[in-house]
């Protein structure tokens, strides 16, 4: 671990303290990786979501680079207008980066972030997924996982959750990438090279929500990393026509390797009480999730 | 200055050309399309030194459109009828944004039953979101008010954005002589894109954020302040216009025979021309009438109606549209407004016509005049609010 | 012509905000929990930095991991990922302002 390099200093002041953030939060987290590679030299364009509250209110924001609150389906056209506004008046050097959460992105951003990705506009889209709308109350999104209590969900979600990665590989733009809070470095990376890439850059980050997840505050990382140790998530790239498996994702090709899903489940309250069914159909979730990415590495 | 023949809708676009926009970003719908379909012959022609998003819906066509303009970009967009109840919730967020911003709306019903003629009723349910409304008359009106549009919108005492109204088919697909100016005149005249803030990364600005019920309370309450500071801007511009181009409406309003005139018809839109012609008409029989063309309805042009309005025997206004459950948007807009310079009004009827685009030519605005002026003339008051029904009338 | 756009002195209020500290005021009265450094413990590797959501932790080059008490919220991330477990949570005497 004492091994890993440090990421920049910028990383420090971009989210500044004093926001208004849960306990444990994984917004900032993901955001300080943001800082870390643009520094302020980044526009966020932000609909409604956990992200419109945290960042404090009028007339400060706790971040320290440009932001822009949008209208709760429309992050990528407006980042495709912001986008398109910056190359005809010459400005160059400034990343546009829709930041959106899984409501605004799985659900009622589809088709705005649809429309950027077979435009292949010029610009960087962030899906945080907390796997629910946290910011209105815990209400079941597409993202959620079978399963998962929400207060729209009061017996645990029917459906299995929607894999938007897979919907923007479909889209044939330039690079795809999953990421997770947890790794930050390997965020970062994600973050360096879709910015080197003209067109359309999709990237998840899985952000494990404390609140909405029912788990205590202090474990936010922890739960993350068991996300993807156990292959709940998979970190991998998609370019050139092929997945590109991520380091922390890459030992988990083999199955032996994967912890138990249940050392992931069993931390967060919204699983608790999942049938032994239930269970099985998440298990069988993650091996179709694993097959999946599997042939797309040929 | 060339003279072409021009429709309503390719007037628009070669406005919008003239003002050398930046971004154009627009979803087709009927009968707005040739509007950005000619947007895209001169931006793939080389003609228009501009981006077009071609986007998937209008409510993104109006957030990519506002997206450039926050960026410091010259930005149109168009639509009509469903299209523009589709990006409401983008309509409002821009004016409240304060971004300027240019919008043609190509009015048309509402459905159901889908209909693509011409009323106002999309256009009226604009009212309250805080954009600047003009509603132009030819294609020459068109022309003029989309670039005067852009200067008004980007002028610092408002910078609200501005949408044009013209009427589908009607105007949009008909083609009239438009005289079109040099390009340097327009350049010169128009000048370089001025907004109150740019979000470019040159420093970090933080647009639209959570704010408290007292700030929010002051930006709005600020609108407010700029649509009554558009009164004066869109006058100037009117008047410069006419300086440089030759060509001005006298400002919010345009008064046709109106100086002796006893008796008023208030419309706006195509069919004014329409109106015009009937009260030639009428004068020739001996009717004292006169046409009050609105041009403006947001900022409303209340000192303008009341000047024009107060002393008449009985002011007609036709309108292609109703508030349901109450009366005509601009009925109750003229009757409020004039309260504010007197609390006498005088006698005023509403004629509700061509809703659902039914046609009402000059035949029709005859007949609507004659009834309501032998009506009071014979010591009688018809009804304050009546349809008129152009199928049953004839 | 459209590069010479200008940003010409508003006149009116127009919701722009700015960057500022402490947005949502002085966060660490949010704390029940408070981390607690062991700076001979502390390796020096970033991760309480890296991780911290309220960014109220920085590792100074000589001396190690900083908390700023003022706006940490006392979640306890860095108390979690320190691998030499340098950072204890105690509780706070005094909850709230």
């Amino acid at each position: 671990m004492s091994s890993t390099p440090t990421l920049p200093r910028d990383m420090r002041n971009t989210v500044l303290p004093g926001h208004a953030a849960c306990h444990g939060c994984p917004i900032p987290m993901g955001l300080k990786v943001v800082g870390a590679v643009f520094g302020d030299k980044v526009i966020l364009v932000v609909p409604a979501c956990c992200t419109s509250v945290v960042l404090g209110m009028h007339p400060g924001t706790a971040f320290n680079g440009s932001v822009i609150h949008v209208a709760f389906a429309s992050a990528a056209a407006v980042a495709s207008g912001i986008s398109a506004g910056l190359f005809k008046r010459g400005v160059r050097g400034v990343q546009v980066v829709a930041w959106a959460g899984d409501g605004g992105t799985a659900d009622i951003g589809m088709a705005s972030l649809s429309g950027a990705a077979e435009r292949n506009d010029d610009f960087i889209y962030v899906m945080y997924d907390n796997e629910a709308y946290m910011n209105t109350g815990i209400q079941r999104s597409s993202a959620t996982p079978a399963g998962a209590w929400t207060t729209t969900t009061p017996l645990g979600k029917k459906e299995s959750k929607k894999d938007v990665t897979k919907i923007l590989i479909a889209h044939g733009v330039p690079y795809v990438a999953t990421a997770s809070i947890a790794y930050p470095h390997d965020f970062y990376n994600k973050l360096k090279k879709a910015a080197g890439i003209r067109g359309f850059k999709f990237i998840y980050l899985h952000a494990p929500c404390p609140v909405g997840w029912r788990f205590d505050p202090s474990l936010t990382v922890k739960v993350a990393k068991l996300a993807v140790e156990t292959g709940m998530i998979i970190l991998y790239e998609y370019y050139d026509g092929k997945i590109h498996i991520s380091g922390p994702s890459r030992p988990l090709l083999d199955k032996s390797r994967r912890r138990p899903l249940i050392e992931y489940l069993k931390f967060q309250g919204r699983f608790h009480g999942i049938s032994e069914g239930e269970l099985r159909n998440l298990e069988s979730y993650v091996d179709s999730s694993w097959e999946w990415v599997k042939k797309f590495m040929q | 200055m060339v003279l072409k023949s021009l429709t309503g809708n390719y007037a628009v676009a070669l406005a919008v050309k003239m003002a050398r926009v930046d971004v154009v970003a627009a979803y087709p719908i009927t009968p707005q399309t040739t509007i950005v379909e000619k947007l895209a012959e001169y931006i793939d022609g080389g003609e228009l030194d501009a981006i077009m998003i071609r986007v998937e819906s209008e409510h993104s066509a109006l957030a990519a459109a506002y997206g450039s303009a926050l960026a410091g970009a010259r930005a149109f967009t168009a639509t009509s009828s469903h299209g523009l109840l589709y990006m409401y919730e983008w309509v409002n967020w821009v004016s409240r944004a304060r971004v300027p911003l240019v919008m043609a709306i190509v009015t048309r019903t509402i459905g159901p039953p889908w209909n693509i003629w011409t009323d106002h009723s999309d256009y009226y349910e604009q009212r309250d979101t805080g954009w600047i409304q003009g509603f132009a008359m030819d294609s020459q009106e068109v022309f003029d008010m989309t670039l005067q549009a852009f200067k008004i919108s980007e002028d610092p005492r408002v910078y609200l954005p501005v949408m044009i109204g013209l009427d589908a088919f009607i105007l949009s697909h008909t083609s009239m002589p438009v005289e079109v100016p040099e390009q340097e005149l327009v350049d010169e005249w128009l000048g370089a894109r001025t907004q109150g803030f740019i979000i470019d990364g040159s420093e970090a600005l933080i647009h639209g954020a959570l704010s408290s019920p007292e700030y929010t309370e002051e930006f709005i309450k600020d609108m407010g302040k700029a649509m009554e500071e558009a009164v004066e801007v869109i006058r100037e511009v009117d008047y410069s216009f006419g300086r440089t181009f030759g060509r001005s409406y006298g400002g919010l309003v345009e008064l046709y025979k109106c100086s002796d005139a006893k008796y008023h018809l208030v419309l706006m839109g195509a069919w004014a021309g329409d109106a015009m012609e009937a009260v030639d008409t009428l004068r020739e029989q001996g009717y004292s009438i006169g046409v009050v063309r609105v041009r403006y309805t947001r900022p409303f042009p209340g000192e303008e109606l009341y000047k024009a309005l107060s002393s008449s025997k009985g002011v007609i206004v036709v309108e292609r549209g109703v508030s349901f459950g109450s009366m005509g948007p601009m009925f109750l807009d003229i009757a409020g407004n004039m309260l504010k310079y007197s609390r006498k009004l005088p006698y005023m009827r509403n004629v509700i016509a061509g809703v659902g685009g039914v046609n009402v030519t000059y035949k029709d605005f005859e007949y609507i005049a004659k009834e309501t002026i032998d009506y009071i003339e014979s010591g009688e008051e018809p009804s304050v609010m009546t349809w008129y029904h152009a199928r049953r009338s004839k | 012509m459209s590069n010479l756009t200008k940003k010409a002195k508003s006149l009116h209020k127009i919701p722009i905000a700015r960057p500022s500290i402490g947005v949502a005021g002085r966060t660490g009265t949010w704390r029940w929990m408070k981390p607690v450094v062991d700076l001979s413990k502390c390796t020096k590797c970033y991760q309480c930095e890296i991780y911290c959501p309220d960014n109220s932790i920085s590792v100074e080059a000589l001396k190690g991991a900083v908390v700023n008490y003022e706006y940490c919220k006392g979640c306890g991330v860095c108390a979690e990922v320190c691998p030499a477990k340098a950072i204890s949570m105690v509780e706070e005497e005094q909850h709230g302002p």
